[in-house]
């Protein structure tokens, strides 16, 4: 029976990574393999004649380094922001510290993508559209709800007695924060950051909303879909700029991958 | 840290941020969901004007905006109903599987949950192209066109969906069930309990909780689904065929111009996963979860 079930396992594996092979597979194939009537799925003469046509051409460089640095700010000051309110709702117990956790929890739920009309004039009259920081802005606030949610429970799980002994060793309360619980945390800040660098990275609704008529301060998600053309997809060229948008968050993704289970686990069982 | 303000001033920077990007947008949103507020509102050419709930009013005497929503929930039930049923199976699979298979199925699944959602649209559309498609070449269906079909683009998009939805709820389940202690589970089977039994008369009740963050997740996730409705249908598909709710607030109002009506369908949006998420809280409170 366990023979049965690894198979049926592995069969399952096969099928869930497909796709992403195929992807790897359809940017690494010649032009005249892609198109094929006859798809095979391996290549034998591999190119990297679509990635060359993805960052020479269409200066997809740019818009790589576009979407990492709006990812790497929201999720340093989404962090930062996060971790001072997760400080705030463990270690203190004040009036409304509930109602403020479910406020917290409510904000999670919203769904942002229906603020897209009030947001787009908000950054208008910020004269914010086309620039990188409306992304940045709008996505700090939308990954803070679930940052602060998620970085609760890793606060929540270092001792009180341990900033308590700092104090009286004479720490002041900054030192506290900065030198005792944030290095002691900075495992939780690593899973949080993972959700807040792909919420960033995957925009694709508010990066097609802001960014109007600046090309040159496009993020990876629409500058893909330069590729679809009416007569015929550059499918070589889709699957190149893909995968270029796939590889950053997957290395991200298995670096931190059991922290992001026990994260996950501490917000969902708090 | 007992001075008496200190917290509030550790949580003035998210208050300032979701204050202003959060509560006064929700404001905003109604606010123009009663206004007169097209094209020339917007380029200042004429004043706003308040019309109540004119915009309402044309919104439910629409017979589209009627089968926008009715998509929307069965594409949504469908999706979150296929995520779970994925999900929970593999969960459960994960269990009793030897080391490697199990290490390989959760990599697997890792990479599926960590691919973009724009890529994932684009590489599943190219999968099911209409003469280039692997799918199509394999299947014998040469050019047969699944975003042609409502149903069939719909289906298409809710398999992208599932996959790159069903490891959260796969992980999630699956931690959940590992902390339930292998003693309960040993007895139960050294009582006879199949897996069937154990898994509904023991895990489920167990996991409540942990099910309940899920299936809530699940639900609000799929609602308000839009990058792959709009990458794989182009903007909602053929004579707005797969329309969302989402996508159709942004076309009426990005692609019409119609912010008033746009906006007025954004609130319906909100009214309704407020609903869920009370739903979610009542949950919460009735498992015992200290907040």
């Amino acid at each position: 029976m366990r023979r049965v079930l690894d198979a049926f396992a592995v069969l399952v594996a096969a099928v869930v990574i497909f796709p992403i092979y195929w992807m790897v597979l359809a940017a690494i194939k010649p032009a005249g393999e892609i198109q094929s009537l006859h798809q095979r799925p391996w290549t034998l003469s591999p190119s990297l004649d679509a990635f060359r046509r993805v960052l020479a051409v269409n200066d997809f460089g740019r818009y790589l380094l576009n979407s990492l640095i709006v990812a790497l700010v929201v999720v340093v000051i989404s962090g930062l922001i996060a971790f001072l309110a997760a400080v705030a709702l463990t270690r203190f117990h004040f009036r409304f510290r509930t109602t403020i956790l479910v406020v917290f929890l409510i904000a999670q739920m919203v769904p942002v993508e229906a603020l897209t009309i009030p947001l787009f004039f908000l950054v208008r009259d910020l004269g914010a559209l086309n620039t990188l920081g409306s992304l940045m802005l709008v996505h700090t606030a939308f990954t803070l709800p679930f940052a602060i949610w998620m970085l609760r429970g890793f606060v929540a799980a270092v001792p009180d007695e341990l900033d308590e002994a700092a104090q009286l060793d004479g720490a002041s309360r900054l030192t506290v924060l900065w030198r005792i619980l944030f290095p002691l945390i900075a495992p939780g800040l690593a899973a949080t950051s993972v959700f807040s660098f792909i919420h960033a990275w995957d925009d694709f609704l508010f990066a097609r909303t802001f960014i109007i008529s600046a090309t040159d301060r496009q993020t990876l998600p629409m500058a893909l879909l330069v590729f679809f053309k009416p007569d015929e997809n550059d499918w070589g060229a889709i699957m190149a700029a893909s995968t270029l948008m796939t590889v950053p968050v997957l290395i991200f993704f298995l670096l931190v991958r059991r922290r992001l289970v026990s994260g996950l686990g501490g917000a969902v069982k708090d | 840290m007992k001075q008496r303000f200190t917290p509030l001033w550790l949580l003035l920077p998210a208050a300032v941020v979701l204050g202003g990007l959060f509560l006064y947008p929700m404001y905003q949103l109604g606010l123009i969901s009663v206004l007169d507020f097209r094209q020339a509102q917007v380029s200042g050419g004429q004043p706003t004007r308040f019309v109540g709930l004119d915009n309402y009013v044309q919104l439910f005497t629409d017979p589209q905006f009627w089968s926008v929503l009715l998509a929307t929930v069965g594409f949504a039930a469908a999706c979150v109903v296929a995520t779970l049923a994925v999900g929970a199976g593999l969960a459960v699979l994960l269990t009793r599987i030897s080391r490697v298979p199990r290490l390989l199925l959760s990599l697997a699944a890792m990479a599926a949950w960590a691919v973009p959602a724009v890529s994932g649209s684009t590489v599943w559309l190219f999968l099911f192209d209409t003469d280039l498609g692997f799918v199509n070449q394999l299947l014998g269906t040469e050019g047969f066109n699944w975003m042609y079909d409502r149903y069939s683009a719909f289906a298409l998009v809710g398999a992208v969906v599932v996959w790159s939805s069903f490891p959260f709820v796969m992980v999630t389940l699956y931690a959940g069930i590992e902390a339930i202690s292998r003693s309960v589970l040993e007895a139960a089977a050294l009582d006879g309990a199949s897996t069937w039994r154990t898994f509904w008369q023991i895990m489920v009740p167990m996991l409540r909780p942990v099910l309940a963050v899920v299936v809530i997740q699940s639900i609000i996730w799929d609602f308000k689904i839009f990058t792959q409705i709009y990458v794989m249908t182009r903007g909602g598909g053929l004579a707005g065929q797969n329309l969302t709710l989402n996508v159709y607030a942004y076309q009426q109002a990005f692609a019409s111009s119609e912010y008033g009506l746009g906006s007025a369908i954004g609130v319906v949006m909100m009214l309704i996963l407020l609903a869920v998420t009370v739903l979610y809280l009542r949950t919460l409170r009735r498992s015992g979860e200290p907040l």
